[in-house]
């Protein structure tokens, strides 16, 4: 065991294909050792689980609900990692990308029309989560201080805000729970349902709204971003080799800046799901943790918009099914779905090379003599 | 009289408050002078805080449960060094996923076992710290300012506060005193040099990150079965990240560290009684504000506002040996 498998190149198929999945693979293993622990049958909770997610129209709208948060949050995570950034603030991001949203409401909404308050809340909402990760970024590219420790600063800072705002400012009057008042109906995004029922397809209803075909067009986005403009170019120099990158006349500190705003404003989108699409007011914590779980879908989807869309969806369904798990079986709570992404943050993201040695060996073992090239 | 028994109530609060903090503070200084970075605090703490209540809610040992919850955070911080040392992990990513691993399973383990909405049966005043009348306490209290001092603020807290100030003076002794010290501080500046010297720079991380779970073991513990008497889901509240600021607040020194853990910790104390308080000129202060100034403090620290927060050199960076 003690040759170097690091340097041994593998084929596509068992780098971005094989290992991932043992990975998640070894992931739900664990998951389905914690469910034994506490005397619940595994194979019968994923049976659950699969039918909860997909086994009727209402469950499949949920289902791509969640997944439209985490496509938004897991995009913010895989643009600053190309960066060679860490953003762990996507919820902070998200939570004021929020607050962007519900001032221009507000403020508008009984004066604009729809056409201009859609566009101009989806533009707040990523204003306002840029400018929140604006800050940590110009700190990191400017005084030198670690974006981990900044953004994780900056999620608690942006709670304390929003809580304030929400129970002293924002509050709708003469009311208790701190939420502001529901915007006016013009400023709804339309959901699916409605949407679907325009052209005649009667579909039940759910919190799927226009949002996912925003988040579809973000990964179109990113894509183009990341790998066919030169700012995507630079971004990746930077991020591989900053020395490099400033060889060859990057600006390593306006990238770091710019892949940050980006970053932020893709976090900032959570909002136009959450408020804009589902909620119509603007209310505590909404944000529910999406911003950490767009780590482990970044982590997951290897910070490629394809595989994010893919692991989105995984967790979409590990939402939506760990709710109808939790319904069906007293036993499981909601949090088995968080306990599970820890697992998959530790064996996707922390433990990721863990099983390549043996990939390594297997394949050395398996492939046609003539090929093996002396190390 | 009035004023100064009120600070006083305030003092002692502080060191309620701020005893979690100096723990894993101290937890997080080995971690992060050894050169890994530690943002799993937070996950240690909640972990070791159900493990510790539950052990306590069942066998009705307050010290079998301090023993488990210490057990439960070296766990932890050996599956983080396992992903970071053996396995050269993002070190980041490791943390982050115990801290949610620790904060969905302590719900889910605690709605399974003890079906209280996550919450474990509230424990006896025996399976339970409680607080510890110093000698002479009430015969001190004669003196003023300095015997009520002694009376009302250093006396009547519970072991484990006491625990956590051996603690800071403990790790002070063994990281600038002892030869492991040295080699602990040396890993996190040089791990090849150290390498070079024919240690194992593995051995010593790993035992530096032990350190950090048994520390971390005692400070949710405290949370639990000491300053409450239940485990309560997410009852660290970001007090894992405040411990983790006060270490970069401290300059990754045992003492100033625990000075910042105190201060953020009076901070906490004066938020709770300045609820509703109005004062002249500014006016109402509101609460948010001051528990947000723990976070504010330590971003404008690191951006070097004031004074420059130096992190151990090799912190966050993976070792490989050299073949």
């Amino acid at each position: 065991m003690s040759i170097n498998t690091s340097s041994i190149p593998l084929p596509a198929w068992l780098e971005i294909g094989l290992i991932p999945v043992l990975n998640i693979v070894m992931a739900l293993f664990f998951s389905g050792l914690i469910m034994l622990a506490i005397g619940v049958n595994p194979i019968e909770a994923v049976g659950i689980m699969i039918n909860g997610a997909f086994g009727y129209d209402e469950a499949i709208g949920y289902t791509l609900y969640y997944t439209t948060n985490f496509i938004f949050t897991g995009l913010a995570v895989a643009v600053a990692f190309h960066a060679n950034l860490f953003n762990i603030g996507g919820e902070g991001q998200a939570y004021i990308g929020g607050l962007g949203v519900g001032l221009v409401f507000l403020l508008l909404d009984k004066y604009l029309p729809m056409i201009l308050l859609i566009p101009l809340g989806i533009m707040a909402a990523g204003l306002f989560g840029a400018a929140w990760a604006y800050i940590p970024a110009w700190l990191q590219a400017h005084r030198g201080s670690h974006i981990v420790i900044t953004t994780i600063m900056f999620n608690f800072i942006a709670s304390s805000i929003m809580v304030y705002l929400l129970v002293n400012v924002l509050i709708k009057p003469g009311q208790m729970s701190p939420e502001t008042r529901q915007f006016d109906e013009s400023s709804w995004l339309p959901f699916m349902h409605e949407v679907l029922g325009w052209f005649g397809m009667e579909v039940t209803r759910s919190p799927l709204n226009l949002s996912l075909v925003f988040a579809l067009l973000c990964c179109v986005f990113v894509w183009v971003y990341i790998w066919r403009t030169r700012w995507g170019y630079e971004l990746r120099t930077s991020g591989q080799s900053e020395a490099a990158a400033r060889y060859a006349g990057i600006k390593p500190k306006t990238v770091i800046i710019t892949a940050m705003c980006v970053s932020g404003a893709l976090a900032g989108f959570v909002a136009v799901n959450e408020i804009m699409g589902v909620h119509h007011r603007l209310l505590l914590n909404f944000t529910a943790g999406y911003g950490f779980t767009g780590i482990a879908v970044s982590l997951m989807g290897r910070n490629h918009p394809v595989g994010i869309i893919m692991a989105s969806l995984l967790f979409g369904v590990l939402y939506q099914g760990g709710a109808e798990l939790a319904f069906e079986i007293p036993k499981i709570t909601r949090e088995m779905v968080v306990a599970i992404q820890g697992l998959i943050i530790l064996f996707s993201g922390a433990l990721a090379l863990m099983l390549r040695p043996w990939v390594v060996q297997g394949y050395l073992k398996f492939k046609p003599v003539d090929e093996v090239v002396p190390a | 009289m009035e004023a100064l028994s009120g600070f006083f109530a305030i003092l002692d609060a502080t060191l309620r408050v701020s005893t979690p903090l100096i723990l894993a503070a101290m937890a997080g200084l080995f971690s992060e002078r050894s050169g890994i970075v530690d943002i799993s605090l937070e996950g240690k703490m909640l972990a070791s805080a159900f493990a510790a209540a539950a052990v306590a809610a069942v066998t009705g040992s307050a010290w079998l449960a301090l023993g488990t919850g210490m057990l439960v955070g070296v766990v932890l911080a050996l599956v983080h060094g396992f992903a970071c040392i053996t396995h050269r992990g993002n070190q980041v990513v490791s943390g982050l996923a115990i801290n949610i691993l620790a904060s969905g399973l302590t719900v889910v383990l605690g709605i399974a076992w003890f079906a209280q909405g996550g919450q474990t049966p509230s424990l006896g005043s025996d399976a339970r710290f409680m607080p510890l009348e110093l000698p002479l306490a009430e015969a001190a209290r004669a003196i003023p300012v300095i015997g009520t001092f002694y009376a009302d603020v250093i006396s009547g807290h519970n072991v484990l506060v006491y625990v956590a100030w051996v603690a800071v003076f403990a790790t002070w002794w063994v990281v600038y005193r002892t030869r492991f010290g040295l080699r602990i501080r040396a890993v996190g500046e040089n791990p090849l040099a150290v390498d070079t010297a024919g240690l194992s720079v593995s051995r010593l991380r790993y035992s530096a990150v032990a350190i950090c779970g048994a520390l971390s073991g005692i400070a949710g513990t405290y949370l639990s079965t000491a300053q409450n008497a239940s485990f309560v889901r997410e009852m660290t509240a970001g007090q894992g990240y405040i411990a983790l600021a006060a270490l970069i607040f401290g300059k990754w020194r045992p003492v100033p560290a625990m000075l910042a853990c105190l201060m953020f910790g009076f901070l906490d104390a004066v938020a709770i009684r300045m609820q509703g308080v109005v004062l002249p000129v500014i006016g109402e202060v509101p609460v948010q504000a001051i528990q947000a100034l723990p976070y504010i403090l330590t971003v404008i620290l690191l951006a070097g506002f004031i004074g420059r927060a130096t992190a151990p050199k090799a912190v966050g960076i993976p070792f490989l040996k050299e073949r």
